[in-house]
Order: C-alpha cells, then sequence, then structure tokens
C-alpha cells in the first residue's frame, strides 16, 4: 500500500485514491478528423511500462482532484507527483 | 498409564496451576505456560497425526510456528472449531479439547494409511497425471480424495467470535523479540522513536532466555541472566510498547504491514466470552527493523519423519524451557554443533543422550569437547540411513560416509535403540517478511544461506534473520547496524564483553545417501505435503526446470507451513541434480501470510449488515411499516414490491402494475443520482457529455440524456433539469450516481479545465416520490391547490417550483412508467411526510405504493431500457435503436467518434427488440439464449433476453433482448432453449403499450 503525496492535502494511504491509467494522453481536439486508426490509437493503445511511467491519479476519497504521477512500476516507488496541466517534473 | 516426562522445574512453569485439557477425546493435563504439544510430550504423547498423502503417523517436531505436522483441529463446536492450529503455538486452557487431523477412523488405526503401501503408485504429480482423463470422471476422483485427503474441517456456522482492527503509526517497528530485536527496541526507544516491538510469542527473549550454557556469556553472564535484566528494564522505557502473541503476516510495500495479535486463544473458555479474539494491526512503520531470527534445518535421510524425530532445538527447548524430556533414550543427528549444545544440556538435566551422530569429519569447539568429556558416544562421519518404529521411533541404522559424502566407507551398519532422534542440519535466516517487502536475496556459500542484500524500503535485518548465528556476531554487527539505520553514535551496547565458541564449521549435504536405491527410500523434504526427495528428482526427470513450477507439480512447500522446513533442501536437492549452485537457482516466491490467518481477523468487524455500507432512504420506516420487501440497488436498500395478505411476489407486482396504470401509483425514486451543475458553461458542458443537444433547453424545462463512453458504448442515462440560466439539476441511475460524478469531474478537470461549470452530488439532499397514472394529477393538485398543472402551463417534461404546506419542493412532470406523472423532490428530512401527504391525497384514488420490481416491469412495457440491465457496456444507442437522441448537428460529444468506428457501425451487432412468446402466458428467463436453428451443432447464439416480465395490463409476456442484426427481424421467428424444451418466440417492436404516448398527456 503506498503512501502518495496528494499535491494539495499532503500524504495520504493509497486506499483514498484511484488510479487512472497512463497520463498525458491529450483527448483529440478534432475527433472526427481522425481516423479510425488514429482514434483508436487514442482510445485503446497504452504503454503499461515496467519501469519509469507517468500515470493519472485521482484523491477520491479526499479532495477528489486528478493529479499526475511518475512511478517506477518495477519497485513501486513514486518519484514525483504534479497537477494537472503542469509540465511533469523530471524527464 | 500415563507417563509424566516432567523433569525439571522452569520458571516459564506454573507447576501449581494444573490445566486439564482433552486430546483426541482422552483427558490430560499440563501447566500454564505449556503448548499443546509441550503437554502432550510431557504425557509421552509423541504420535499427533498422519501425513496428507501416504497417512503416515507423524509427530511434534518443533516447537514453533513452522511446525509441518503437529497441526489440530481444536473445538469440535461447529461454529467455533478450527483446522490447522500447531500444536507447538496453541496455548493449554482448561476446557481446551483438540483433536488430530487427517486421520480417520483414529489417529492408531488409519484408514488412509494403506497409502503408504501404494506409495509406488503416487509420484510427484499424481493428482494432475492420474485423475485427468477422461475429463468428465474427474468429479468423481475428486469425492473420493477429498474423502480422504484435506487438512481439518471448516466450521459449518458463522464464527461468534469478535475480530478486531486496529491501525498503528510508530518511528520504528521491530518484529521479534529475541535478543537483538531487544537491543533494537531498547536503542530506538532511548533515542526518542517511538518504537513497536512484536513477537510471536507468549514471552519476549526468543531462544536466548532459556540458553544456559557456560561457554556462552555476557559480561561474565549467563546470557539468559544478562537478557532477564535487559528485559525488566524495558518495562520501564517510555515510547516503547511491545506486544506478545504477535505475529506478522505480512509485510508490504512502503512499510506497511499486518500483523495479528491474537488475545484471547489462551485463555480459560469462560474467560474468552464477549472478548476481542484477535486483532488485524495494520502498521505503519517509518522505519522497520526484521529480527525474525531463524528456522532450524532438518535432515534429509531415508524415513526421517516418524514421531520421535524431531529438531534439535526443539529438544533443547522442551528441556531447558518447558522442563519435558522428549525421550528417555535420546540420539542426536548433525552437520553442526548446535547438537552439542543441546546434548549438553540434556545431559545435565539427567536426561540421558546415548550418542551423536556427526557426518563431519571433526569439530574442535568448546562444545564439542565438553560433549565428549561428559561420555558422550560421538560418531564422526557417520549418517543415520534408516529409522524404524511405526508409531514412534525405536531404532536408527547408521553408516560411515566416504569422504565425499555421497557414498559410504564402508558396507558395516550399526543399530542403535532410541526413543528419540534430534535432527539439526544448521538454520535458515527466516527472511520470509524481507522478501514479501520486495527485499532482494544473495546466497552465502560457507553455511549455504539466503541473506537480506538489497532493502527495497527503510528496514534492516539483524540477528540471525540477517545469518549471524553467533552471539558476538549477532550483538556486535546488530548495533552496528543500528547506529547507521538510526543514525546514532554509539549504544549502551557498544562494549559488552562477549564469551562464545567459534569455528562453528557446518557440513551441508542435501540429501544423505542410502544403502537403497533413492526409489525404494523416503526421505521427506515437506513434511506436510508428503514430498519427498525422489518426487522432486522425478519432476527434474521429467522436465520441469523452474523452482516455481517443481514446487508446484510436487507440492513442496504449498502446505499452510509453506515449507518452512524444507524449501531450502528442495532447492539444495535441484541444484546437486542439475549440477548447479544453490545461489544460481534463486528461491520461490514468499507470500502472505507468514502464518496463516483466520479469516475473522481478515474481515473484522465488517460482518453481517457492516459487511458494506448500506443507504436508506427517507422513506424507509414507511416501507418497512408497510411491509415491503427490499432489494439491494448498488448500496441502496430500495423497496422492491408490498405484498398484501401473504401475497406472492408475482401477485403483488401484478397487482401494483394494474394500479399504477388504472388509478394512481407511488414510487420513492429517492436513491437516483442528482447532480447539481451550476456555472456560465454549465450547458455547454451538457452539451459534450450527453449525446443529445442542451444549448436551447428552456428554463423550467426537463429532457432525457444519454451520456457514453469514450467508446460509443452507453454509459448511463436520466432526466436533466434546466432550474436558471446557468443552474441545472442532473439525475442519473441509482446504481451509476457516484461512477457519473465520477466521470464528469475528470473530464471537467483534465479535459476541459476552461469551462465554468461547478458539479455538486446532492443524491442525499433530496427525497423523491413519483406519482403516476391518470389520477396522479388529481392527487397533485390536492397537494397543492394553487399550482396550475394544465398542459398549457405545466406540460410534460417541464419543471415548477412549489411549496407544500410551506415546504419548498420542485416538481418535474417527467415519466418513466409512460403514464402522466408527477416527481416530487422535497428536502429530504421532509421526505416520509411528503410520501404519507401523498398517500393521504391518493387514498380516495386507491394510491398504490409500488417498488421497484413494478417500476421495471411498467418500463419495460413502454420499451424503455434500463442501463446495466437491458445494456452491459457493448450497447451503442443506435444498437438499442435510440437513434434519434444521437445529435447529429454536434461536432462532438463524448463517444460520437466511436459511433462512426467500422466496427460500431456493422449491421449484425446485437440489437436491442422486443419478443413476445407464442404462449403468452410463458415468462421468458432473463439470461436465456436465443437460437434461430435449434439442429445446428455447435448452435449460433444469436443474443439474449434482457428483461423478461408478464405483463397485466397487456395480458401477455412480453420481454426485451439483445439479438445480432434484430432491428431487421422484425416478425421473426426465433427459439430459446431450455433444458427442457424450446420455448418459441416472434421478434416486434420493443414499445408493447401505448407506442403514441396518448397517457402521457392524458
Ligand atoms: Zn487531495
Amino acid at each position: 500500500m503506498f503512501l502518495i503525496t496528494c499535491p494539495f492535502c499532503g500524504e495520504r494511504e493509497q486506499s483514498e485514491f484511484k488510479a487512472g491509467g497512463e497520463a498525458h494522453i491529450e483527448r483529440p481536439k478534432q475527433p472526427t478528423e481522425l481516423s479510425d486508426d488514429e482514434w483508436a490509437e487514442y482510445l485503446f493503445m497504452r504503454k503499461n511500462i515496467k519501469g519509469i511511467q507517468f500515470e493519472r491519479w485521482n484523491h477520491a476519497h479526499g479532495c477528489r482532484k486528478w493529479f499526475n504521477m511518475i512511478r517506477d512500476t518495477s519497485n513501486d516507488t513514486i518519484k514525483a507527483v504534479y497537477k494537472m496541466g503542469e509540465k511533469p517534473p523530471v524527464k | 498409564m500415563l507417563k509424566n516426562l516432567r523433569v525439571t522445574t522452569s520458571k516459564y512453569i506454573d507447576e501449581t496451576s494444573r490445566i486439564s485439557f482433552k486430546f483426541n477425546g482422552k483427558a490430560y493435563f499440563g501447566y500454564k505456560g505449556d503448548t499443546l504439544a509441550s503437554a502432550l510430550l510431557a504425557n509421552d504423547v509423541h504420535l499427533v497425526g498422519r501425513s496428507f498423502k501416504y497417512h503416515r503417523p507423524r509427530g511434534i517436531m518443533t516447537s514453533g510456528s513452522e511446525e509441518p505436522n503437529a497441526i489440530v483441529q481444536v473445538n469440535n463446536n461447529t461454529a467455533l472449531t478450527e483446522p490447522n492450529v500447531r500444536a507447538t503455538e496453541l496455548e493449554i486452557y482448561h476446557g481446551l479439547e483438540a483433536a488430530s487431523q487427517n486421520c480417520w477412523p483414529s489417529v492408531h488405526f488409519d484408514i488412509g494409511g494403506i497409502n503408504n503401501f501404494l506409495s509406488p503408485l503416487l509420484p510427484a504429480g499424481f493428482y494432475y497425471k492420474t485423475f485427468m482423463w477422461p475429463a468428465s470422471f474427474w468429479e468423481k476422483y475428486e469425492y473420493v480424495i477429498r474423502h480422504s485427503a484435506g487438512l481439518g474441517k471448516s466450521p459449518t456456522e458463522p464464527d461468534p467470535d469478535i475480530y478486531d482492527h486496529k491501525y498503528i503509526h510508530c518511528d520504528v517497528l521491530v518484529i521479534g523479540a529475541g535478543i537483538s530485536g531487544i537491543i533494537a527496541a531498547k536503542t530506538a526507544a532511548k533515542n526518542n522513536l517511538k518504537t513497536l516491538l512484536l513477537d510471536e510469542k507468549n514471552e519476549i527473549g526468543g531462544s536466548t532466555i532459556y540458553q544456559n550454557s557456560e561457554h556462552v556469556k555476557i559480561n561474565d553472564q549467563n546470557s539468559s541472566t544478562w537478557l532477564e535484566n535487559e528485559i525488566s528494564e524495558l518495562r520501564n522505557i517510555k515510547n516503547l510498547e511491545i506486544k506478545t502473541r504477535t505475529s506478522v503476516a505480512a509485510y508490504h510495500g512502503y512499510n506497511y504491514l499486518l500483523a495479528r495479535e491474537n488475545l484471547t486463544d489462551h485463555l480459560p473458555k469462560n474467560e474468552k466470552n464477549k472478548k476481542i479474539r484477535q486483532r488485524l494491526l495494520k502498521i505503519r512503520a517509518k522505519k522497520v527493523i526484521v529480527a525474525t531470527g531463524s528456522l532450524e534445518r532438518p535432515l534429509v535421510f531415508n524415513n526421517n519423519d516418524r514421531p520421535g524425530i524431531m529438531l534439535s532445538s526443539a529438544v533443547k527447548k522442551y528441556a531447558d524451557y518447558y522442563g519435558v524430556a522428549t525421550g528417555q533414550k535420546n540420539i542426536f543427528f548433525t552437520n553442526n554443533d548446535t547438537a552439542y549444545e543441546s546434548a549438553i544440556s540434556l545431559n545435565k538435566k539427567g536426561i540421558k543422550v546415548k550418542a551423536i551422530i556427526d557426518i563431519r569429519e571433526q569439530s574442535n569447539t568448546a562444545f564439542t569437547k565438553e560433549a565428549e568429556n561428559l561420555g558422550i558416544k560421538v560418531y564422526r562421519s557417520h549418517t543415520v540411513v534408516n529409522t524404524e518404529g511405526y508409531k514412534k521411533i525405536n531404532k536408527i541404522t547408521i553408516m560411515e560416509l566416504s569422504r565425499d559424502g555421497q557414498s559410504f566407507a564402508s558396507p558395516e551398519k550399526i543399530e542403535l535403540d532410541c526413543d528419540c532422534l534430534a535432527i539439526t542440519g544448521g538454520w535458515t535466516p527466516a527472511v520470509h517478511l524481507f522478501t514479501q517487502s520486495g527485499g532482494k536475496l544473495k546466497f552465502r556459500e560457507k553455511d549455504q544461506v539466503f541473506i537480506p542484500d538489497i532493502y527495497p524500503s527503510d528496514q534492516i535485518s539483524i540477528g540471525s534473520s540477517n545469518g549471524d548465528f553467533e552471539l558476538d556476531d549477532i550483538i556486535k554487527n546488530s548495533t552496528k547496524s543500528l547506529k547507521e539505520f538510526l543514525n546514532i553514535n554509539e549504544t549502551e551496547f557498544d562494549n559488552l564483553e562477549i564469551n562464545c565458541p567459534k569455528d562453528n564449521e557446518i557440513r551441508t549435504i542435501w540429501l544423505l545417501p542410502s544403502d537403497k536405491v533413492l526409489g525404494k527410500t523416503k526421505p521427506f523434504v515437506d513434511y506436510q505435503n508428503d514430498a519427498t526427495a525422489k518426487d522432486i528428482k522425478l519432476a527434474l526427470k521429467e522436465g520441469f526446470k523452474s523452482i516455481e513450477h517443481v514446487k508446484r507439480y510436487t507440492t513442496t512447500g504449498m502446505g499452510t507451513d509453506q515449507g518452512k522446513l524444507g524449501n531450502m533442501h528442495a532447492l539444495g536437492i535441484i541444484a546437486d541434480t542439475a549440477g548447479i549452485k544453490v545461489g544460481e537457482l534463486g528461491t520461490t516466491t514468499f507470500r502472505p501470510p507468514y502464518t496463516p490467518l483466520t479469516f475473522g481477523t481478515m474481515v473484522g468487524r465488517n460482518v453481517g449488515e457492516y459487511f458494506d455500507a448500506f443507504r436508506r432512504t427517507p422513506m424507509n420506516d414507511w416501507h418497512i411499516k408497510n411491509k415491503a420487501e427490499f432489494e439491494n440497488v448498488g448500496q441502496w436498500k430500495r423497496a422492491w414490491y408490498y405484498p398484501k395478505n401473504n401475497e406472492t411476489m408475482h401477485d403483488a407486482v401484478q397487482r401494483e402494475s394494474k394500479a399504477a396504470r388504472d388509478s394512481a401509483g407511488i414510487l420513492d425514486a429517492s436513491t437516483l443520482g442528482k447532480i447539481d451543475i451550476q456555472g456560465t458553461d454549465a450547458s455547454e458542458f451538457l452539451n459534450r457529455v450527453y449525446t443529445n443537444a442542451w444549448s436551447k433547453l428552456a428554463i423550467g424545462k426537463c429532457r432525457y440524456g444519454l451520456m457514453l463512453n469514450e467508446d460509443g458504448m452507453v454509459y448511463d442515462d436520466g432526466v436533466t433539469t434546466r432550474l436558471d440560466e446557468n443552474h441545472y439539476i442532473m439525475t442519473t441511475t441509482t446504481g451509476g450516481a457516484a461512477n457519473v460524478l465520477g466521470k464528469l469531474e475528470d473530464y471537467l478537470q483534465t479535459e476541459w479545465p476552461e469551462l465554468d461549470v461547478y458539479l455538486s452530488s446532492v443524491t442525499d439532499h433530496y427525497a423523491t416520490a413519483s406519482i403516476c397514472g391518470p389520477n396522479s394529477k388529481k392527487i397533485l393538485n390536492k397537494l397543492i391547490p394553487d399550482l396550475d398543472l394544465s398542459d398549457e402551463s405545466f406540460p410534460h417534461m417541464s419543471f415548477s417550483n412549489a411549496k407544500i404546506d410551506n415546504i419548498k419542493c420542485r416538481i418535474m412532470r417527467i415519466s418513466f412508467t409512460g403514464e402522466h406523472s408527477y416527481e416530487i423532490n422535497i428536502q429530504a428530512n421532509y421526505g416520509e411526510d411528503l410520501w404519507k401527504k401523498c398517500m393521504e391525497a391518493g387514498k380516495e384514488f386507491n394510491i398504490t405504493p409500488y417498488g421497484t420490481e413494478t417500476m421495471h416491469l411498467l418500463r419495460a412495457e413502454k420499451g424503455f431500457i434500463i442501463v446495466g440491465q437491458d445494456t452491459d457496456g457493448t450497447m451503442t444507442p443506435i444498437d438499442l435503436q435510440m437513434d434519434w437522441i444521437v445529435s447529429k448537428k454536434k461536432y462532438d460529444f463524448i463517444g460520437k467518434r466511436s459511433l462512426y468506428r467500422s466496427d460500431t457501425m456493422k449491421e449484425d451487432r446485437k440489437q436491442l427488440v422486443g419478443l413476445i412468446t407464442d404462449n403468452t402466458s410463458e415468462v421468458l428467463e432473463e439470461g436465456a439464449q436465443i437460437v434461430a436453428n435449434t439442429n445446428a451443432t455447435p448452435v449460433a447464439m444469436l443474443g439474449h433476453v434482457t428483461s423478461s416480465y408478464y405483463s397485466p395490463n397487456l395480458n401477455k409476456s412480453i420481454a426485451l433482448a439483445v439479438v445480432r442484426g434484430g432491428k431487421n427481424m422484425l416478425g421473426q421467428k426465433l427459439f430459446i432453449p431450455m433444458e427442457d424444451k424450446n420455448i418459441n418466440v416472434t421478434i416486434v417492436d420493443p414499445v408493447f403499450f401505448d407506442k403514441e404516448n396518448v397517457r402521457l398527456n392524458a
């Protein structure tokens, strides 16, 4: 069970949070202009990396804010958390 | 005649308090401080169970949680009985009744023992090989296997005991209160760190508290005396909490640990009552110190499993700690010095030690010298090749080993009588918790042990769990690690003067040689699962390479003890056979829990009505008073139907449905999700989340909306009302409310943060009564005489603020039944009052309360879908024949693009249709499959029935279904194949009743 530092509330137990999949996948502004393949790429394709992964998390049982997290999925260490719209603090 | 083998007094056994208990129906007594194992041994009972596969007689082997054999069923009460309890951990109490497992009819005469003679037919993977074909026979085999196998019986009634959960936060958690754990806890606490010290035993101090050797000294004191002083000081240290009888079950990432605290299991029956039995501790520790010690290894040789064959350390503990002699003619069998230490201790108590069999060529330490000075016969370079004695060992045969230890120096055999064989194969650090936490091990060649290498979190391992086995190493290395770990300069243990014998060489032979071929021997590796060295070799021969596969195929390490004793030998034998080093092989994964947990502990207080939170509507008391049956919808308890005078559910629903259409019905709709939406971009937001257009919805009007997922599939639906220019109230399905709010928040925060929109869940803020039927208008008029209900000023799909007896409410003229109907929303506290007023006003019209079942029936007559019943996450609005609600003009909305994917546009997708049965009284089963041709094999499944009812208003059976290409199959005949017949059905339009919507405006 992780300890997650919500950028708005501080350190909290994982059970307060909901994972929301890969981060930085922006919804296309003009979906109708996309081919089936391009739309499928947005809709279905996710990286599921072993190692450093950028993820969305939601403080569902807290402030209900969404934020981003950089997590090493191989050992579950959280490298950073940052607000929606912010650039990742590390590459 | 019972023998008393309590040969010496012990300060840990209170001989003034005699405790009687029963084992296998026979009465015995022991003393306060005894475990079931020590009390049985004191009564000369070794045979306590039968092995899992061969049903071989088995005895007590250890003195702790690693026990593989002495697992018993406690209590024969059907609710309180507990299987798989280790007799070595179970403290006896007045009234304890325990019994052997795995034997029928009794431990002394076991019918399953026949398997022992059939054992050549029961090789590794036997179950897989024999019972897999023909597959249809499996059920029959399984019955036979289950009947004779299995580890104990589960309780058959709810557990009446109380269990609890507790969160603990600490700076330092120390696991294990042996000498290193005590040093660590004292050091941490004295450095102002909030410290928690846990130990699974009832006393702290580990094995040092009964250490009595002259050769092991701390500051010139006997090590046990020194430790006792330390322990007495612990009690006065603030910051330090000590919990005994507490076993850490799991060590997760981020130093989150679960431990079971045992509170009443050791108490007499009459004192257990109404107390919390066990508590699950959920511990968050900033730092963790693992001091879990080590487990003694057995030796693997032919017939190494008879009752009376015990671990050397256990024999010592029973004598030194419990004052019990486990035998009167003891022989030790060893590959290291600790057996000598134990033999000396026994000898000094007057317990006869006949011999020590040592596989090593020599050892010259203070221990070995003292043993020989005491006149104990030592056979060096010898090994045990066989043991005899059915219910208890009575003889061993030994032979001299060759130099390489793989065969014999001479064919000469020596037979020795004995009644207890104490074996030791060295020590295995208890790294289970360390590896559970994600730690990586390294292998130490010298003594063939895996020890902690890479720590995944803020933790250290110290003492013998870190591979330090000698007292001076333990203290020196523990204090050094502690100083670094806690960032302190010194500890009070830095300058202790420690004496202990060194050069404790160990010789490891994983599988000792035998004079017989392997196939004719029984060298057990996993006692509990009856896996022998032969099984492991067979698995390798059959091509299994991965240690994880060998483990599963032979079931080695898969018992309730998770192979704590034999896992290293399994690895060793695999490595030797494959010609590689153990270190290259790696270990199997240790998984939680370290020792078994009861389900009671895991669920704690979350049982019965506390299993999950539930929600009740403000009208709930009225429903109960009026005999409603309830159904669970999400967490809600909803009135399902209101049976009158012993009506069946069917009869009640038919009556309610008819009444609602003939005159008036009333439904508690308070559970529908309600989201208050405000902001200057609220209309634009609704445009984006619903498939239809919202900008032009006038203030005071309502509109039905369908919400999709981005993949185009229907996600939720409901009516949204425009209360004001920038203010809407959205309703969602009862079960979908939380998810819809979450989804809307997600889009607002992450995709469209520029929108000025605010969402609030107000589901619980309002109570909702929905009155429907031809007389609903009259009833509402009685309730609110000044509200103009004419179609001109209050048409269908419109809204009005109103007051009932001066209480504000919102009235929506909307309908889920197809009847003229009104939804009255009122502040939740007035819910029951509103309901009663509606009932009073409706009395003259026979207003009939109806539940969810009637609601479902009425809407099905109208062909209205229920998201989650008629849809399953694979239905688009087009599939539902709801094209009318999908805006063609809007540039975008959630899920729009997906409606034009090649796959969602296929003509032969499953589509919503209506079904009628040829036999109009035949009601279909929901979920039943639909086929076109019953003769084809395999028969093509076209779809399934999603909703099915007998309609009292149409006097016939109706159903909704999804059928492949169903949209274009109107009038087509299909079949519903049931177990005993085929039901003929015809595809029809899903709207069965009042297609022209005349009644809405009636
Ligand atoms: Zn937060």
